[in-house]
């Protein structure tokens, strides 16, 4: 299916990566955002607000985060396809929802523009600090998926991707920008709507009383009914059965929670979305994603230069982690390095891919501005020692 | 478009720096072909506070997205021009809003263009496109970008009905600038142009 021509702004602009982010929400079909808006994801939201009447939908400013993480989840049931922007500890305070769309299956995205923190930290500017928040933030076990743009067209194309694969696999999906992607303006081409691909909600076909709403298919994944068509459901976040009706069976929960990780394996493995270049005769690789991956291509440029072979690999999709990937390169190279604005959060899951195969060397960074080049260059030459 | 030029855009917040800069950058990956990454400082404040942004233009697609040694240096206030002038690279460009800006020492091996933006601003009946003059006087002095590629990313930058107006700003600004560049010619001082070629 095509994205309707009503939100697609085509054309060629000059856009930061928050307004790239807006218009990639419109593009995939989202018509419904509430929001309590906060510094520096509030761009987003300012621009849905002005251009969704014209387009044709709502937004409403909430009274606080838990309010808006929950909203756009009864919209998603009443048929929308909708979405939350926050950072910071807004964030943190949407952790409860997320775990309530997992649990739910409710199809819906979270642009998270990360600053830097713990607690209000530096409003204005970068950090990737809530990776590990993003994976593990909610109680409970549960699988999720996360995407990590890194200029503001990718703002605008993986915006499209999140709500693709929230539909995909019935899951929350996390747009995790940082500051800086998000306050930087540069190119963005928005094509045509018909060259836009979208993925509609899988709405069941089968009759009211045969349908079950958390019935999987052969997929993992259960098929989606909305309010008002008929269907009688039932949606708990208390542990419930393949009809929606709450359960404290011990069966049921292993069953149900299982699933819920498990639908997501495919995007670990095969399908998950990197960006390589040069890993055949590489003896280190960079492992970076969001700001941090172009200021490491940048230290990629001056490695080769010096005759080191270094090899790219960057996380567009950081959850579920591809480590498959990771666990395949560590067996024919020297070392990782994995420059990022914390002080060490996606490396772990590089160490626990590599599983000892290669060393693993951490570039940290506490935040509030973006790498030296040369500190990841420094990196490499060590590693290639 | 030369490989990598950095430009720092500074004053305080109202004067439209963030503006400024987005047209100069619009223009290049607009309107030139060319590769362009602004970012923007700021602080918790709303507005009043000091403002700087930053645009990296080039032929090549742009990695690093910071200025860290600005090849030209505009500045619209006097708290700018005190922080951001020791780190104009030798040999840049420094433009100055002159009526804004009182200069106790001009630095080393820099060519320094004044215009009194806000002035010729308040002549069109508008204080507030004092950025657009200053965008139209960068272009005359620095020749990095196409003057129509500029005037494209003005007209496409503010809404219709302010069109007029803000080119009629940008030619005003264009216009002071490329007198002063004539009159450095004149005296026998190499233009802009050379200047840049060696940055």
């Amino acid at each position: 299916m095509h994205a309707d021509p009503k939100g697609v702004l085509t054309g060629v602009h000059f856009l930061d990566g928050d307004h790239a982010c807006c218009e990639g929400t419109l593009a995939a079909g989202a018509r419904f955002s509430a929001g309590y808006p906060i510094t520096p994801s509030t761009e987003v939201v300012e621009r849905f607000a002005a251009r969704i009447p014209t387009v044709g939908g709502v937004f409403v400013q909430m009274e606080d985060e838990l309010a808006a993480s929950i909203a756009i989840q009864g919209a998603v049931w009443g048929g929308a396809k909708a979405f939350t922007v926050t950072s910071g500890p807004g964030f943190s305070l949407m952790m409860e929802h997320i775990g309530y769309a997992v649990m739910t299956e409710t199809p819906c995205v979270f642009v998270n523009v990360q600053r830097g923190g713990p607690s209000t930290g530096l409003p204005t500017l970068p950090a990737q600090a809530d990776m590990m928040q993003a994976r593990w933030g909610s109680h409970g076990d549960y699988g999720i998926i996360a995407l990590c743009p890194n200029s503001p067209q990718e703002c605008f194309d993986l915006t499209i991707t999140a709500f693709n694969l929230a539909e995909e696999f019935r899951v929350p999906v996390l747009m995790m920008l940082d500051e800086c992607v998000g306050h930087m303006t540069e190119k963005v081409i928005i094509p045509e709507p018909g060259q836009i691909e979208i993925t509609p909600r899988h709405l069941t076909q089968r009759p009211p009383e045969a349908f079950h709403v958390f019935e999987p298919g052969e997929n993992l994944v259960p098929e989606m009914v909305q309010a008002g068509d008929g269907y009688r459901f039932h949606i708990t976040g208390l542990t419930h059965d393949e009809r929606g009706y709450p359960s404290m069976n011990v069966e049921v929960q292993d069953r149900l929670v299982r699933r819920l990780q498990d639908k997501l394996k495919p995007l670990a493995n095969g399908r998950a979305l990197c960006e390589t270049e040069h890993l055949d005769d590489a003896d280190v690789v960079v492992v970076s994603y969001g700001i941090t991956s172009r200021v490491a291509q940048r230290a990629l440029q001056l490695a080769r230069q010096k005759g080191i072979r270094a090899g790219k690999f960057r996380i567009i999709q950081a959850w579920p982690f591809p480590e498959e990937r990771i666990r395949e390169l560590a067996g024919r190279v020297k070392a990782f390095v994995v420059p990022e604005l914390n002080l060490g959060q996606m490396v772990h899951e590089v160490e626990r891919a590599a599983a000892g195969q290669a060393k693993v060397i951490p570039v940290s960074h506490a935040g509030g501005g973006v790498h030296n080049p040369e500190a990841i260059l420094k990196a490499i030459v060590e590693a290639a020692k | 478009m030369r490989p990598l030029t950095e430009i720092r855009i500074a004053g305080f917040g109202g004067q439209g720096v963030i503006l400024a800069a987005a047209i100069v950058g619009k223009a290049a990956a607009l309107f030139q072909g060319g590769y362009a990454t602004m970012t923007q400082n700021f602080g918790p404040e709303a507005r009043g506070g000091s403002c700087s942004a930053q645009v990296i233009l080039s032929s090549e697609p742009i990695l690093y997205p910071y200025v860290t040694q600005p090849d030209v240096l505009v500045v619209m206030s006097q708290e700018a021009y005190t922080r951001f002038t020791p780190e104009l690279k030798h040999g840049g460009i420094l433009i100055l809003e002159q009526d804004l800006v009182r200069v106790d020492r001009f630095p080393d091996g820099a060519r320094v263009f004044g215009v009194p933006a806000t002035r010729l601003a308040e002549e069109l009946g508008r204080k507030v496109v004092l950025n657009v003059v200053m965008v139209g006087f960068f272009g005359a002095v620095t020749k990095l970008l196409d003057a129509e590629a500029l005037r494209r990313a003005v007209a496409d930058s503010v809404p219709p009905a302010l069109q007029k107006l803000n080119l009629e700003a940008f030619d005003q600004g264009y216009a002071y600038g490329a007198q002063a560049v004539g009159r450095l010619a004149e005296h026998g001082e190499v233009d802009s142009l050379d200047a840049l070629e060696f940055l």
